[in-house]
């Protein structure tokens, strides 16, 4: 029988009102942080969410974990959409899905011993564990490679990654179904990074959980997820298994995204196919008519006056779910061999 | 032991020369470091923050610093720029820039030289750029100290690398201050701040590591092309090994202050010597690795306050005990160069190769 993924999101939302100063000609203006984003996630597995910084990464998943309200669409975490939960069903809801942020301590207070942040979330869930709660606080932080004496001890006093474990032990605390994690390896040297990303790897294998990954380091992103979810501008452009997408890239943008990731081995890296994209992200508050890529589309410029009207006058979808959302992506194979 | 060199090439220097070596001897390479130490005094004891750094560097050539957060590669270029004088860092050695020692050159000089010949990206953009005035006035003001040009010219050569290192809408963003800018366009805009100069050596400290890889690859094109143009050299401070794979021709590996390997950027790669470097490479995940364990270095760096007495390594290097005689314990091993590659550890690069292929 096959089972239904844990976690399902359907053209998910989040429209920020922008505060103008005097009066909004043509009524209400938004910010379309995420505009439209569907994917699904299966349990035991791993989704990488990648993109340049600003196309709503962090906004997605905060929505996911509820800490943000979604403007729009649906989420489904085992099979129950809690998109509009509020009051109760909510704040039961926040078992199952947890977050790990790029510096967890970033939102803790420095005069909380890590102890006491670790037991916070089971405290707030009025949960008693067996054997009690300074027990299985102890507990986990030997799950995640601390020591049972680093109880009493404060958040100054920890390294990076010694920091980004005790983020991980709250957010294992509660059992979750489904724990987002924004950035968690960002900010560690490449040996501490590579300890973090075993440990997840390794809590994923003993409880089943699934992650929603979310970086910019493509090299992580394909070493630790099952499956990638390419973002740009607040759409989803393309998506697919971690090797059909990095092998097989056939959006214009993820094809720029990964032939800019430098390869660690110089012979390679000279070889390298490389699309460079000019200019910036456009702001999402103004984001382009039709497809939003079109700006920096490095297929777009190669396109005859027809085709570019299809890209300028329509938005692109994707077809099925591993299909790219782009009018013209059956040319992109031209652009990889030098047609540009 | 010293070998002539066929190509320019950033290496470490062979076994550390006295620091008293008469100057007659200078090689007259661009740029040559020699024993280079910075400590700082502080509450808890003497911090050695960089210990005995040797290495040169020519016109054209990229040399990428590799290593862990803390391994000195920071305090190093801030001893180049000379932004220790004046402060309680004892800095010590020296670091001949076209002969002239930048570790004894009384800060007026040393005045001189930063923006016009030396120039510097900086980790934190914060720190480089004025809050009270504007993006584009402070490009152009840097242009204006090496170029002969009226107001108007140096405000279109600053747009122009605003423009250059991607900045949307150069011309109307010159005139906004440093706090409307997002990280990455200050970033950015401090790289053009560095390259309008045209500065003959560069260093740049992690300068794209806050940035996404897709403004990442703009910048390393551009520091790379201007390069070209000018000639100059490129000191890359950074931590991710692909970017030094992708620019530099030589590597320079730090651990603890130490230079712990040097030499060409492929020999460094493929023809690994040193077991720091090798547990570098190993704990990273490539685009093309599958998805199994990583390998991470166990443990932690050393404390600076106290450095062990053997190999700074050793308390954290699985080839230690197959040294025998506890001698990585024991004996600091000296800096030794084959053919511009350079490691510093008791077994040789063919050692630790043939251990690596009895595994
Ligand atoms: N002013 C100072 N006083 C005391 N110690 C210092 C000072 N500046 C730097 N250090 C210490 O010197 C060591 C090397 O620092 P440095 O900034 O060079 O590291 P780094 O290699 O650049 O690391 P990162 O990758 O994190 O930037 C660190 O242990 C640091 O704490
Ligand atoms: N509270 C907010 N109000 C207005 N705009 C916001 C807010 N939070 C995020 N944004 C905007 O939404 C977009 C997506 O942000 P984010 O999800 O943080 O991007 P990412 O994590 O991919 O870098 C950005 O343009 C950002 O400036
Ligand atoms: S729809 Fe057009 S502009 Fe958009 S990605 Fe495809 S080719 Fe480029
Ligand atoms: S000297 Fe010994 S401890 Fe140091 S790197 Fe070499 S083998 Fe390892
Ligand atoms: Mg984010
Ligand atoms: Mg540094």
């Amino acid at each position: 029988m096959e089972q239904q993924p844990i976690l399902q999101v359907e053209n998910l939302q989040k429209h920020f009102p922008i505060k103008t100063g005097l009066f909004a000609p043509g009524g209400k203006r938004t910010v379309k942080a995420v505009d439209g984003v569907s994917f699904s996630l299966e349990r035991g597995t791993t989704l990488g969410l990648v993109g340049e910084s600003g196309c709503g990464k962090s906004t997605t998943g905060r929505m996911i974990a509820r800490l943000m309200d979604p403007t729009g669409g649906r989420i489904v975490v085992d099979g129950v959409d809690i998109s509009q939960l509020g009051g109760r069903d909510l704040y039961h809801f926040r078992r199952k899905v947890q977050m790990i942020f790029q510096d967890p301590f970033a939102s803790l207070n420095p005069r909380q011993s890590i102890g006491t942040a670790i037991s916070a979330p089971m405290v707030a869930q009025r949960i008693t564990p067996q054997g009690g709660l300074k027990n299985r606080v102890k507990e986990l932080l030997e799950q995640v490679g601390l020591k049972a004496e680093h109880y009493n001890r404060f958040p100054h006093e920890f390294s990076g990654g010694q920091r980004q474990r005790v983020g991980i032990a709250r957010a294992i605390s509660l059992n979750p179904s489904v724990i987002v994690c924004d950035e968690p390896v960002s900010a560690l040297d490449v040996s501490v990074q590579a300890q973090v990303v075993n440990l997840l790897q390794e809590i994923q294998q003993d409880t089943g959980v699934s992650y929603i990954f979310i970086a910019h380091d493509l090299s992580v992103v394909r070493h630790i997820s099952d499956q990638v979810a390419v973002m740009y501008l607040g759409k989803m452009v393309e998506q697919g298994s971690r090797d059909e997408l990095f092998d097989n890239p056939r959006h214009p943008y993820t094809r720029a995204l990964l032939s800019a990731v430098p390869l660690p081995d110089p012979r390679q890296a000279r070889a390298q196919e490389k699309i460079r994209l000019r200019g910036d992200l456009p702001s999402p508050a103004n984001p382009p008519s039709g497809c939003v890529f079109r700006t920096r589309c490095p297929l777009f410029t190669t396109l005859g006056e027809e085709q570019k009207q299809r890209c300028v006058g329509e938005v692109p979808v994707q077809a099925a779910a591993g299909s790219p959302a782009c009018h013209h992506s059956t040319l992109a194979g031209a652009l990889a061999a030098g047609v540009q | 032991m010293t070998q002539p060199q066929t190509r320019p090439t950033a290496v470490a220097a062979p076994a550390p020369k006295p620091a008293s070596a008469p100057r007659a001897v200078m090689t007259g390479a661009f740029l040559e470091v020699r024993n280079l130490s910075v400590k700082f005094p502080t509450d808890d004891g003497v911090v050695s923050a960089v210990n005995g750094m040797d290495f040169t560097l020519e016109r054209g050539q990229t040399l990428g610093i590799v290593g862990e957060s803390g391994s000195g590669k920071s305090v190093t270029s801030q001893a180049l720029m000379g932004l220790l004088k004046g402060t309680s860092a004892q800095v010590t050695g020296e670091a001949l820039f076209q002969g002239k020692d930048l570790v004894t050159l009384p800060e007026a000089g040393m005045r001189q030289l930063r923006g016009r010949n030396i120039g510097m990206i900086f980790q934190d953009p914060l720190s480089a750029l004025h809050p009270f005035y504007t993006v584009g006035h402070q490009i152009a003001e840097a242009y204006l100290v090496h170029n002969k040009a009226t107001k108007k010219q140096a405000r279109a050569a600053a747009v122009d690398m605003l423009g250059r290192v991607g900045i949307p809408s150069p011309d109307m963003r010159f005139d906004e201050y440093p706090h409307h800018f997002s990280g990455g366009m200050r970033q950015r805009a401090m790289i053009a701040m560095a390259l309008i100069c045209e500065p003959e050596l560069l260093i740049a400290d992690e300068p794209t590591t806050a940035l996404d890889v897709t403004v990442q690859a703009q910048i390393l094109d551009l520091m790379s092309e201007l390069q070209q143009e000018t000639n100059s050299a490129l000191i890359l401070i950074t931590h991710d090994l692909g970017v030094v794979a992708e620019v530099c021709d030589d590597v320079l590996v730090m651990y603890g202050g130490q230079c712990v390997e040097s030499g060409p950027v492929d020999e460094i790669f493929y023809n690994t010597r040193h077991p720091y470097t090798l547990g570098l490479l190993n704990s990273m995940p490539t685009l093309t690795t599958g998805s199994g364990k990583l390998n991470p270095i166990p443990g932690q760096p050393p404390s600076l306050l106290a450095l062990p007495q053997g190999c700074i390594f050793s308390a954290r290097c699985e080839y230690a005990a197959l040294a025998g005689d506890g001698v990585c314990e024991s004996q600091r091993p000296q800096f030794t160069s084959e053919d511009g590659h350079g490691t510093r550890c008791h077994l040789s690069g063919p050692q630790i190769l043939s251990i690596r292929n009895s595994r």
